[in-house]
């Protein structure tokens, strides 16, 4: 299992465009990957859940990804969400 | 005004009357149509049914969806359609499906309410946030929600038919889709926070002769659900929390409201012929086939509009020819020998079809619609002026195009017209070949060149409400500024007499479809201002006619003259009301209680 504290790049937070991106990439990999924000976690494969997520206040956001890809899955989710979209 | 609160005890909040009479019930209050879901505990026999019912309402929706996507993907490009992407990853979702399934399973909750409890918890969250994007994302699941949710229903409870026999339905605002599809339930009243007096709200209330106030603000707030209400469509008015001494105020207003109404009907088959012998038609509007028998029975002597818009907004297709033909042949076969007038169908500003809104405009109204928007669809245009003129083989049917802004478009108009026909003889069906064809004058500078349009056309319907909208500049659906929209502002006035001059220089026959023509006070005007017909909501049919048949029209005439010197729409106003108080007592004392 692997944890890594981030923080969101985009001021706008996770919009709902992003959050798709967002859910679409986790999809791409096998392992579990969770996402904490204040007291919540939610499933990074779940757009209500990313969406529910980004409702919440504060910008760090805790990966922990656990599964047969989880270092590449950690790479590509903390990229994304480190890096200003559009 | 009638003070309420010097009658007894009672909480009234004022809005804009939409349609007269009074009905005492329980209130039902619309989240934007999403179904009214209970918690229900289900027996445990029933659980694997359940869990089933679901993954179809969730196969059937996302297949819903998908078309519309496509049909996006087509009319607007890849890009525009993706918002779909989101929708569709909602029904995909693990937390909405998982989370509901395990409801159902653990707490043997019904697929309804376990998808609401399921949803709620996330779109709570959401709906806290501060960020204005997220908060309208509330807005995109909720209304998936709802898609399943009149799946999930329908099947089960035919939608609202389970609900409180009468109620009276409070929304924040109704759309057309909304109206449409509530036609068949128990609804006995409408209350609005939003909407002006020509708000689809409040037009569909008139249609079905149920009281309605709308633009009441924050009506959907302090009411609580089932609470049980007044709404007073007479004087504009939700009334709640009230006592003895208010509701017997109301039970005997609604009673001589009632009676009054049961006199009209009495004469309500007589023609509206003036004492000095000049007839005029009085017909009625329709929304949808079924009000047909409700414009009959008030005497109507044929429909001066037929809206079609509805079957277009209501179903998931565009309707085909031959749906479309159905629906107009069996209006035209009812109203026979009476004529009925079809009008294309007017898509665009606030009301889309399956195939789908195009990106957002600035200024709906000023956009895309009307025949514009027909144009642009000739395929459409087609299909639909073959299913209208079929239908003319059984009846007299006038077709009559909406928006019209130039003689550009009157002109392509009647060529794809034509080609219809040409199809129709082609393919053998029978048709009138020589059906009307005329137009609504809605625009302002349709008004203005009403000369030129009576070379080109057989008859004008005069669209007051839209004129109005357009000639004063003002949006008569937002009520911070419906207190503009004044139908005898002077110049409205002067682009009626035009058009109307203009229609008796060249012999077109004129009629007035808009809600000035069920406006008992307008009806004066109308008539001395020489229309032929006037077409309104079918409940207040007999009320018009029997005010055509107890003037002349020597006074018309005078009225309507004295009325166009007039240099404004409030010295007017107390004009016909000062002559209507002394003319018409009877109306006054139950129409308009001031």
């Amino acid at each position: 299992m692997k944890e890594r504290a981030v923080v969101l790049a985009s001021k706008h937070g996770l919009h709902a465009r992003p959050a798709a991106e967002l859910v679409r990439l986790a999809g791409r990999f096998k392992s579990d990957i969770k996402l904490t924000k204040d007291d919540i976690t939610v499933d990074a494969k779940s757009i209500m859940g990313v969406m529910m997520l980004a409702a919440e206040c504060g910008s760090e956001v805790v990966i922990t990804v656990e599964g047969s890809d989880e270092d590449e899955a950690m790479a590509a989710v903390a990229e994304f969400l480190e890096t200003e979209s559009e | 005004m009638v003070d309420i609160k010097a009658i007894g005890q009672a909480e009234v909040l004022e809005g804009i009357p939409a349609s007269p009479g009074i009905v005492i019930g329980r209130a039902f209050v619309l989240d934007t149509m999403r179904p009214h879901v209970e918690e229900e505990e289900i027996p445990a026999e029933h659980i694997d049914a359940e869990v089933e019912s679901f993954e179809r309402a969730i196969a059937e929706t996302t297949r819903e969806l998908e078309r519309l996507r496509s049909g996006l993907v087509e009319s607007l490009g890849e890009e525009q359609a993706r918002i779909f992407d989101a929708h569709l990853m909602i029904l995909k979702d693990s937390m909405v499906v998982n989370g509901t399934i395990q409801r159902i399973r653990d707490e043997r909750q019904s697929a309804a309410f376990a998808l609401t409890e399921t949803i709620g918890r996330v779109t709570n969250v959401m709906e806290r946030t501060e960020d204005e994007y997220l908060r309208e994302r509330v807005f995109d699941i909720k209304d998936i929600e709802r898609r399943l949710l009149l799946r999930l229903l329908g099947r089960k409870h035919k939608t609202l038919h389970h609900l409180d026999d009468d109620v009276i339905v409070l929304a924040h605002e109704l759309a057309a889709t909304h109206t449409a599809s509530m036609h068949e339930e128990r609804v006995t009243g409408f209350a609005t926070d939003l909407g002006g007096r020509t708000s689809h709200a409040a037009i569909m209330a008139r249609s079905l002769q149920i009281p309605a106030v709308v633009g009441l603000h924050e009506a959907t707030e302090v009411i609580r659900q089932g609470e049980t209400i007044i709404v007073d469509g007479t004087l504009g008015l939700l009334v709640y929390r009230y006592d003895q001494a208010v509701l017997d105020y109301y039970l005997e207003r609604k009673r001589k409201h009632e009676e009054f109404e049961r006199d009209l009907l009495v004469d309500k088959d007589a023609p509206a012929v003036t004492v000095d012998g000049r007839r005029f038609e009085v017909a009625a509007n329709i929304e949808i086939p079924d009000e047909v028998r409700s414009a009959m029975s008030h005497g109507a002597e044929g429909i001066g509009l037929f809206r079609t818009e509805y079957l277009f907004i209501t179903g998931d297709e565009i309707p085909t020819e031959d749906e479309q033909y159905e629906a107009y042949r069996g209006v035209v076969s009812l109203v026979s020998p009476a004529t009925v007038v079809v009008r294309t169908v007017d898509l665009g500003g606030d009301k889309f079809g399956p195939m789908g809104a195009p990106e957002p405009e600035a200024n709906p109204f000023l956009g895309w619609r009307g025949i514009r928007y027909s144009l642009s669809q000739p395929r459409l245009l087609l299909r639909q002026l073959r299913a209208i003129l079929r239908a003319s083989a059984h009846g007299n049917v006038k077709i009559m195009l909406p928006m019209i802004s130039s003689l550009h478009e009157v002109r392509d108009a009647k060529q794809v017209v034509e080609a219809a026909k040409q199809e129709l003889r082609a393919r053998g069906e029978e048709f009138d070949a020589d059906v009307p064809l005329g137009v609504m004058i809605e625009t302002p500078a349709a008004a203005m060149i009403a000369e030129e349009l009576a070379h080109e056309v057989d008859f004008f319907s005069i669209g007051s409400n839209d004129l109005v909208q357009y000639a004063l500049a003002v949006d008569r659906g937002n009520d911070r500024v419906a207190y503009l929209y004044d139908t005898f502002h002077p110049a409205v006035l002067r682009l009626l007499e035009r058009t109307v001059r203009a229609a008796r220089k060249h012999r077109r026959w004129v009629g007035i479809c808009g809600e000035m023509a069920g406006d008992p006070l307008s009806t004066l005007l109308l008539v001395g201002l020489g229309v032929d017909e006037l077409s309104t909501v079918p409940a207040v049919v007999p009320e018009i006619k029997s005010i055509i048949r107890s003037t002349s029209y020597a006074y018309a005439r005078r009225v309507a003259a004295k009325a166009l010197k007039m240099k404004t729409g409030s010295e007017v106003r107390r004009y016909l009301e000062q002559i209507f108080r002394v003319k018409f007592p009877e109306i006054s004392e139950t129409e308009m209680i001031t």
